[in-house]
């Protein structure tokens, strides 16, 4: 009995410890990434493009704004679509259709980035003759898109039929079934699967590499090549330059801010709008 | 017979190849509380669920022969208009839960898009929630969510979403299977009252509340429509043999 005792002990002192141990190195990289990142960034950090080697101060302006244009754009391709796709997979599971679409979901999801990169650098970026902030777009709508679609389907598939049973029985048609009772039911899983898909794609760097490819000025255009904040850090941290060095220091803090900031919100998301079947 | 709402002649239906309703021919008057019971998998509540078009719904569902509402012939009617005009309530209660106890109420005219002043609205509102029986209760928290209703609350809220239609017919299936006992006597309560301008077709599995609630009593066996009479004579002297058997318990 004792053994018995002391094995069930020693258990739960073994999942404890490793729960434990698993935020350690999320710890450790934040307070490295705070502690060397922390001190470059004030207001001149956010509003200023760059500065030549050897010239003091110098920002991540450009950086910012291509990032927040270029995963807006995806964001704003990749949400109807995603949404109304998973819409159909989970109410059409049985088809066919829903079969291999689902499949190749899951299978796009698993595509390595940098071969998304170099699929959209053959179907935008060669046609066009040029790197640009769209191309960039359509390469990180295509990583968002898989997350988008399962999250609103799995979602769904957790409401009940009885919801759409009661509306359907008011003489309600179909399609306002699903968009005024269905997916308002199931808002807060789409919108957290869509800040978590956003999360994922603005730290992406390699589709960005064949596409966007890079900026050392601030630019607004569409059609021109356009700086990213993960690019940023990947040209900076690997020059020789230690002014650069702590400019790519600097731009992963605040990625790394916005990574935090959308997972958190997405919590409180999930907590607050969760709708009580 | 011109106080018939619904009725039907020789009306299948089927699951796939399952023929589970059976040239039932069934005539409903008005203003009348209808039971229909009979055991598990006898073909009554996808009866029912034919009856405002529902059962289509389920994939590989299909029905076949005459099935009217007043003179028009349902299968033939849009099924939107036969679902405005036939409401129904389900087994477990089912607002919506991303709705106010108000908004749940005229969730027909809302989720239509259907436009009225808010005094209309409000009005409905009061008469719908006096009808079921919820009005006292809820009148004081109308735009909490419908959820933070208790179970027997919720199925009067959704009795008040149909009647808020203002449909001729409304049907029940086995209202009140996932209530308590007194959520359940004040819905057979409700019933009594419904009847005085609606006509009611309630689906249960509990035989007491047949012989309570019901003017006529249609008895299902097999997916045919083996009995229909008034639920007085059923219960006492029925004609036929399996309704005796199942009145005493001999299958169920």
């Amino acid at each position: 009995m004792k053994i018995r005792n002391t094995k069930s002990t020693l258990f739960k002192g073994l999942i404890v410890f490793l729960a434990f141990l698993i935020t350690i190195p999320l710890i450790i990289v934040l307070l490295y990434i705070i502690k060397q990142g922390v001190m470059q960034v004030n207001w001149h950090f956010l509003t200023h493009v760059p500065a030549p080697v050897g010239e003091p101060g110098g920002g991540i302006a450009n950086a910012l704004v291509g990032s927040i244009i270029m995963v807006g754009i995806a964001a704003v391709i990749a949400i109807p679509v995603g949404i109304l796709s998973g819409i159909y997979l989970s109410e059409n599971p049985s088809t066919k259709l829903a079969y291999y679409s689902g499949l190749c979901v899951d299978i796009l999801q698993g595509v390595p980035s940098i071969v998304i990169g170099i699929v959209v650098y053959l179907w935008v970026v060669k046609p066009a003759g040029t790197f640009s902030a769209i191309a960039g777009s359509v390469a990180l709508a295509i990583m968002m898109l898989p997350i988008v679609i399962r999250s609103t389907e799995q979602t769904l598939r957790l409401l009940p039929p009885s919801l759409k049973e009661a509306a359907l029985s008011l003489g309600v048609p179909y399609h306002r079934v699903i968009i005024k009772v269905i997916v308002p039911c199931g808002f807060s899983g789409i919108l957290s699967g869509i800040m978590l898909s956003v999360a994922r794609i603005i730290g992406e760097t390699a589709p960005l590499l064949f596409t966007a490819l890079g900026n050392s000025f601030l630019s607004y255009s569409l059609k021109k090549p356009m700086e990213s904040l993960p690019h940023l850090i990947y040209t900076y941290a690997t020059s020789p330059y230690d002014d650069w060095h702590n400019l790519a220091w600097g731009a992963s803090f605040i990625l790394l801010m916005f990574v935090l900031i959308l997972n958190i919100t997405t919590k409180l998301i999930t907590r607050k709008w969760n709708i009580q079947l | 017979m011109e106080h018939t709402v619904v009725s039907s002649s020789k009306f299948n239906a089927w699951f796939g190849d399952n023929h589970v309703v059976k040239d039932v021919s069934i005539a409903i008057e008005k203003n009348q509380v209808i039971a229909v019971m009979g055991p598990s998998g006898c073909g009554k509540t996808t009866f029912l669920r034919c009856i405002n078009r529902m059962h289509e719904l389920i994939p590989g569902a299909t029905a076949k022969g005459s099935l009217k509402l007043y003179d028009d012939e349902v299968y033939q009617m849009n099924a939107i208009y036969v679902r405005y005009k036939i409401g129904m309530v389900f087994q477990r209660p089912n607002p919506f839960p991303n709705l106010s106890i108000y908004d749940n109420v005229i969730a027909g005219y809302k989720l239509n898009g259907l436009k009225m002043p808010k005094a209309d609205f409000d009005n409905i509102v009061e008469k719908s929630l006096t009808s079921a029986a919820l009005w006292k209760e809820v009148k004081d928290s109308l735009h909490k969510k419908g959820t933070f209703l208790s179970g027997g609350q919720q199925q009067r809220l959704c009795i008040a979403r149909a009647i808020a239609m203002e449909p001729e017919v409304i049907l029940f299936d086995e209202p009140t299977s996932a209530l308590d006992p007194i959520s359940t006597s004040s819905v057979e309560q409700l019933f009594h009252e419904l009847k005085e301008n609606y006509t009611l077709i309630i689906v249960t599995h509990n035989m007491q509340q047949a012989a309570r609630v019901s003017d006529k009593t249609a008895f299902f066996y097999m997916g045919e429509l083996v009995e229909f009479d008034d639920t007085k004579q059923m219960f006492t002297a029925p004609s036929d043999v399996r309704t005796q058997n199942y009145i005493t318990g001999r299958f169920s």
